[in-house]
């Protein structure tokens, strides 16, 4: 009974930790600074501030294609690197954590001459930072689809797979992924949020990017700022409980 | 029940497989008739599992060839051999219930929805868990995992059925029973069937045919009482449990093993003094004040016992009795040793 009590106080208390910067933010952000009383105007900013709302939409699209690249580019790498090649586990771990050890300035220094030619191909676009981006989410995503890997028994799973007439793309998208869902959905998730709150390389190349207007709107307009700030918060919450649904689903599935 | 895939022969000819410079397989040669079940059977080590693999199309040979009903496999990919597999680890595909993983094989082959259906339930009755098409793997036992898989193996209509140690994941008695439904699934369906074990207590009761292998090779392939009976090497001899090393007289065709006559076996030597291998059952252990041997220790193992004892020269051997006989010997005791009558191998002495 006491244990249930302890952990019901821990609840409040952490709740209450959490959740009260949250209504501080959706207090400020409804609050009339002029007349005072409630207005719902900052919210409205989002969608009727065409710079915000711009910058909204480009960080949505950028999210978007970096998790796409990044699994594009990550799962069968990984997965063909256990299974044929797993002397090259340590070098490509190395290269995924990488990112991690280099400073934000370092990388976009660095960056400066590639994406010459990067503006060549694709244009002058926002956009075109999903090139780095998926680069800096690659230690992140890195571990949790390794974890998710580690957990089954990968080789055995494919060899039987492929002796039940699989090739390897079919053993990959319908033996494999599903049973790594969770790693490569948690993986995804954490890009998103990586993204969406990407500061210094999208500043550093002069794109205007959410965090970028936030920070720039903090210094005129508070109350939209700070709405724009809670907005994305609560993406990030709302990602994170579909991510737990979706996984306890498939686990009781 | 029309789940016979229909027996094929397959050939496996000079296979070699070399791990830098380590040789797994060393020239294999198998012919396995049509409908054929053959056991192979070594130590950890010996190459079985990798002449399986080859055979799955999961390794490659470094040289050989593979033939099934006539047709050159060696450089077909595993997905296209159409050959069903049971591995040792649990491989039941953890996101699909039981009936979803025997129509995994049937949906790669593009069967159509209520056929892949039909032959799932049928598989899943074949192996007795009608019960059970809609738990997931991780809802089942260990021996309701495998007897899943090899559902699913056969749900495919397989040329050949490869197991790879498939019961040596489970616990005693369901291995036993296991395995005596595996050879009653395999005499339904008449698929062809490989079986890789090192259990020859499981190749015995299984097999149609029992290879023996060692360092990469087949020592003997042969029913599985002519392998106990009549070994065609020392290594034979000793895997299959003979491991009784007895100093031996050969002459004219019979030798003099603990103080009996008997006739030698095919490679035996042809004169001179060896060392035969004799079974534990076929010692003989008698209490005797003026016997010339020594009990040394009983081991009690339920129904039977191992009496070990040494001899006038100091040479260990071991009977093999049922305990009430060995409660009768206590360590330290005076005993007379002889060996039943049965032909022996006699080996050279200097091994």
């Amino acid at each position: 009974m006491s244990t249930r009590v302890a952990r019901g106080a821990l609840w409040v208390v952490f709740g209450l930790f959490f959740l009260f910067p949250l209504y501080a933010m959706a207090d400020f952000s409804t609050r009339n600074l002029l007349q005072g009383g409630r207005s719902m105007a900052a919210w409205a900013n989002l969608v009727t501030d065409e710079a915000l709302y711009q910058s909204i939409i480009t960080s949505l699209l950028l999210a978007v294609l970096t998790v796409v690249v990044m699994l594009i580019l990550l799962v069968p790498t990984m997965i063909w690197v256990r299974l044929r090649t797993p002397w090259a586990k340590g070098v490509v771990e190395f290269l995924c954590l990488l990112p991690l050890t280099i400073p934000a300035l370092v990388v976009v220094v660095g960056l400066k001459n590639v994406y010459l030619w990067v503006t060549y191909f694709f244009g002058e676009s926002a956009l075109t930072l999903t090139f780095v981006y998926v680069v800096v989410v690659l230690p992140f995503s890195y571990r949790s689809i390794d974890a998710a890997l580690s957990a089954i028994d990968l080789g055995t799973l494919s060899e039987a797979a492929r002796s039940l007439g699989a090739g390897w793309a079919t053993t990959i998208a319908r033996v494999v992924v599903p049973n790594i869902w969770s790693g490569v959905l948690s993986a995804a998730f954490i890009s998103v949020a990586v993204v969406l709150g990407e500061y210094t390389i999208a500043s550093l190349s002069g794109y205007q990017t959410l965090p970028i207007q936030i920070v720039a709107l903090g210094k005129t307009d508070g109350p939209t700022s700070v709405a724009a700030s809670l907005a994305t918060l609560l993406f990030g919450f709302v990602l994170l409980l579909v991510l737990s649904l979706v996984t306890r689903r498939r686990r009781h599935a | 029940m029309s789940t016979t895939g229909g027996g094929v022969a397959v050939e496996l000819t000079d296979l070699t497989r070399t791990y830098g410079s380590v040789k797994a397989l060393d020239g294999l040669n198998l012919k396995m008739e049509p409908g054929e079940f053959i056991a192979l059977l070594g130590p950890s080590g010996c190459g079985k599992t990798t002449a399986l693999r080859i055979l799955a199309g999961l390794d490659k040979a470094t040289s050989g060839t593979v033939t099934v009903d006539g047709k050159d496999l060696t450089s077909v990919p595993a997905n296209k051999r159409d050959m069903g597999m049971v591995f040792q680890a649990y491989s039941l595909f953890p996101h699909l219930t039981a009936s979803e993983n025997v129509q995994f094989g049937l949906k790669m082959r593009g069967s159509a929805k209520s056929e892949r259906a039909s032959r799932a339930a049928e598989m899943l009755e074949l192996v007795g868990l009608s019960e059970h098409t809609h738990k997931y793997a991780s809802e089942m036992s260990g021996g309701q995992q495998q007897r899943v898989a090899l559902a699913r193996a056969l749900a495919i209509r397989p040329r050949v059925l490869l197991l790879d140690e498939p019961l040596s994941a489970l616990d005693a008695k369901v291995r036993t029973q296991l395995r005596d439904e595996i050879r009653r699934v395999q005499l339904e369906v008449g698929t062809t069937t490989l079986f890789v074990t090192h259990d020859q207590e499981e190749a015995l009761a299984v097999a149609d045919r029992v290879g023996v292998m060692s360092k990469g090779r087949l020592e003997q392939l042969a029913p599985p009482a002519e392998v106990y009976a009549n070994p065609a090497t020392p290594f034979v001899a000793e895997f299959v449990g003979l491991n009784n090393q007895v100093p031996a007289d050969v002459s004219d065709g019979s030798a003099v093993v603990l103080g009996s006559r008997l006739s030698t076996l095919a490679g035996s030597i042809a004169s001179g003094s060896g060392t035969a291998m004799v079974r534990p059952e076929s010692v003989t252990v008698t209490a005797d004040e003026s016997g010339a041997a020594t009990v040394r220790s009983v081991a009690f193992l339920g129904a039977i016992s191992r009496v070990y004892v040494e001899l006038a020269d100091g040479a260990v051997v071991y009977a093999q009795l049922s305990s009430s006989q060995a409660r009768k010997f206590a360590p330290g005791q005076r005993v007379a040793v002889g060996v039943a009558p049965s032909d022996v191998l006699v080996v050279p002495a200097a091994r």
